[in-house]
């Protein structure tokens, strides 16, 4: 908390002070049986045991005041216009490029560009229809853009689930403070699909979740969604390309789809047009999309708009595409293929971030300051060998909120990943979103296959 | 509905009601090695043969069978995939393929059932243990059930769910005839006395008959009530009459919701009308074997129909 506490904690400190802790402990261990129960596990990758873990759940809420939201949600609003601009842009007269304001090559090397897309017009002009921007705070007032997640962003079932479980363990909370609901998300994306759907599909299109299935790391989330908005949760061998259709087999036949939702990634997507060896998609979806038969959420080739290569970039693009100044500021970043920001990385190695271009989920990546000589120096060969490959940024100093641990309120390093829904009808935010919290004293890693947890994030009313 | 889903919830049922019945039959064969030694081991072959669990038994630890090996591979024994606790997992992995259809409770006492089960047979139980474990199963499975009674829509969805359960019940109830439809045969020896006391209430102990039986016949049984009661009386729950009763009536739910009759509908006609048409006397008179042979084989045919019919796998 920086020391001193932020205003909209006020409240809710008051309460906290005269809790008692034992309860306060027992709370804790009631929210970890509470997500057992209904089964909020996550997968992790390359783990044969305990394949189904919980991500731990801190129960003191991270709190945001109506004001710094109303800022903080202007500026996603003007960045997830840009990069909706940027992608139709990309897969059409490539403006940017020819302006000179992106390089060519950072397009045409990249292997998130799907040449498929070319030309394509999604339904709506929308590519991206949910996006997650992460977030992180350096000073009051003071946010800093980490990532855009314009391809299948999740956690949102988390910011849904973290407020239902405190809602049921603190109900009194909520008498006292006037948190802004959450509740409305699966709502919302219901309504912000189905406004996406082809002009050919009736008044009431037929929406549908794609999962690679139930072990899958999200699998929970996507059961979760297709839940909470009454829609079919469908699995690639469920799809068949029926008349021109994609169609789910019911126990009455073949229906056709309007609107996808998928959360399979591009190349699983269609076995005839991407690997030929993925089970998890639809043969000939691509060529049902391309014609116009069905929406897939996102867009296929969304990817190139949250490269990290491409990130170094966005100041411009926001700039390029709504014709006015960033109102979220871009991490500095420095992009090794360059030669002069290569030599300025390699010799300030050990104060700064380095990451995979397209990596994700905090694999791969490098913390100068909490690393070992030896694995700087491990680093270092890796960054000369492959310079493409990584981009680097200094260590921000990230601000805390509290967490609750066995010895009382300790600070701990968040980051924030809020919720868009875009369809033609405009741009919505939830007011919340996921908050990750770094659990271990002093880490900047929040990401859950890492040992972060989560907190529910309340956007206070004004 | 999707038919991924329809079979999901078909085979999840299934599974849950095997599971239910694995733990009767455990008891009941306990029951019959505590009362009477001499004869155990047949015992506990024919529990395991009851269970559809003798074949991978035997492979797996030869045909000497004894009361700790059979309790362990029909309870937890990763390598039968009939097991309390595969099929706990299993009735809680198709949950989670189902999970939109589910409600939330139903899907929670699915979740709660493996959890549960998960703790209670990591280790091998020992006897002591045994009637607590026996009867958790049996609670857990009450609680599935209780959540889906009170919580789910009357739709196809719950037409699912109940053949499933009604074709592991039906399938269950005819395998225990068919292990012991001797014992229920008019032999020489037993005209005119009570047939071997334990081994009758074996079989009732097994499909929890014990008390109903009594309230209808008394306590005198004689083997053709005990045939009369398990195959043909449709106010026995886990009676073979009863179970066709309830697929017969969850489908025709389904024609009318869909307004489509299909081949299942014609297959399971003709299996009521195969059940019910004939009295005990015809029956034993016809052979009580070949009766359940016939019933098992029927029944097998009619959940091929089921899947082909509601598009569960294509």
């Amino acid at each position: 908390m920086d020391g001193a506490l932020r205003e909209a904690y006020s409240d809710f400190n008051g309460w906290f002070e005269s809790e008692d802790p034992s309860r306060l402990r027992k709370k804790q261990a009631e929210a970890e049986r509470l997500f057992r129960l209904t089964g909020i596990t996550f997968n992790v990758y390359g783990r044969a045991e305990a394949t189904e873990r919980l991500i731990p759940f801190d129960i003191i809420p991270r709190i945001i005041s109506a004001r710094e939201w109303s800022r903080l949600s202007r500026g996603i609003e003007q960045r997830v216009r840009a990069i909706n601009a940027f992608l139709h842009d990309i897969y059409h007269r490539q403006e940017i490029i020819r302006a000179g304001r992106l390089p060519v090559e950072m397009i045409a090397k990249n292997a998130a560009f799907l040449p498929q897309m070319i030309g394509v017009s999604p339904p709506g002009g929308v590519y991206t229809h949910i996006v997650g921007i992460d977030l992180v705070r350096t000073g009051p007032d003071e946010f800093f853009v980490l990532e855009d997640n314009a391809r299948t962003p999740s956690g949102v079932s988390y910011m849904l689930e973290n407020r239902e479980t405190m809602l049921h363990m603190f109900p009194e909370l909520f008498s006292q403070n006037r948190v802004q609901p959450v509740q409305n998300y699966p709502r919302q994306l219901r309504r912000s699909l189905a406004a996406c759907a082809p002009t050919s599909a009736g008044d009431r299109p037929t929406v549908a979740v794609l999962t690679p299935g139930i072990y899958n790391s999200a699998y929970y989330e996507h059961s979760f969604l297709a839940d909470k908005m009454g829609v079919e949760l469908v699995e690639g061998h469920d799809l068949r390309v029926v008349d021109g259709r994609v169609a789910m087999r019911t126990t009455r036949g073949y229906q056709p789809i309007d609107v996808l939702y998928r959360r399979v990634d591009d190349d699983f997507l269609d076995p005839l047009n991407f690997r030929p060896d993925s089970a998890l998609g639809v043969p000939g979806i691509l060529d049902v999309y391309r014609a116009g038969g069905i929406t897939i959420a996102n867009a296929p080739g969304t990817g190139i708009a949250d490269d990290k290569a491409i990130y170094s970039y966005m100041p411009e693009i926001v700039e390029f595409y709504t014709g006015e100044k960033a109102l979220l500021k871009n991490v500095p970043t420095w992009r090794c293929n360059e030669p002069e920001s290569l030599a300025y990385v390699l010799d300030n190695l050990a104060e700064l971030v380095v990451k995979e271009v397209h990596g994700s989920g905090g694999y791969g990546m490098l913390i100068g300051p909490t690393s070992s000589k030896r694995e700087l120096e491990e680093f270092r060969k890796k960054l000369k060998a492959k310079p493409d490959n990584y981009i680097a940024q200094p260590t921000l100093s990230l601000s805390t909120v509290p967490i609750f641990t066995k010895s009382g309120l300790a600070p701990r390093h968040v980051d924030l990943r809020p919720f868009v829904l875009v369809s033609p009808q405009g741009v919505d935010i939830t007011p919340g979103g996921l908050t990750r919290v770094a659990l271990k004293k002093g880490s900047l890693v929040v990401n859950s296959s890492q040992g972060g947890g989560t907190k529910d994030t309340w956007v206070l009313e004004d | 509905m999707l038919g991924k889903t329809a079979g999901g919830l078909f085979w999840m049922f299934r599974y849950l009601e095997r599971s239910e019945n694995t733990a009767r039959l455990i008891e009941a064969g306990q029951r019959i090695a505590l009362t009477r030694s001499s004869s155990a081991e047949d015992e506990w072959a024919s529990v395991l043969q009851s269970a559809g669990a003798f074949g991978g038994y035997v492979e797996k630890h030869g045909s000497e069978v004894n009361r700790d090996g059979a309790i362990d591979w029909m309870l937890r024994d990763p390598d039968n995939p009939s097991s309390v606790l595969n099929m706990a997992e299993a009735a809680r992995n198709n949950g989670k393929t189902v999970r939109t259809a589910l409600t939330r409770e139903a899907w929670e006492s699915v979740n709660e059932n493996w959890m549960t089960l998960r703790d209670a047979l990591a280790r091998k139980v020992p006897e002591r243990d045994l009637p607590d474990v026996l009867t958790l199963i049996r609670q857990r499975s009450a609680f599935v059930r209780g959540a889906m009674h009170g919580t789910m829509l009357r739709n196809d969805i719950y037409d699912f769910a109940r053949i499933g359960t009604f074709m592991e019940r039906a399938d269950n109830t005819a395998r225990i005839l068919d292990v012991k439809y001797y014992v229920l045969l008019p032999s020489v020896v037993a005209v005119g006395t009570s047939i071997d006391n334990v081994q009758w209430q074996t079989i009732l102990r097994s499909v929890s008959a014990e008390g109903g039986f009594h309230m209808t016949f008394g306590q005198d049984a004689r083997p053709r009530e005990i045939a009369q009661f398990l195959i043909l009386d449709k106010r026995m729950p886990r009676s073979l009459a009863f179970c066709v009763d309830k697929i017969q009536s969850n489908l025709g739910y389904l024609a009318t919701d869909y307004g489509v009759r299909l081949s299942c509908h014609d297959l399971c006609d003709q299996l009521a009308d195969h059940t019910m048409s004939h009295s005990i006397d015809e029956i034993i008179e016809m052979g009580l074997h070949e009766f359940i042979s016939d019933f098992l084989k029927s029944l097998a045919a009619l959940g091929s129909q089921i899947e082909i019919d509601y598009r569960f796998y294509n």
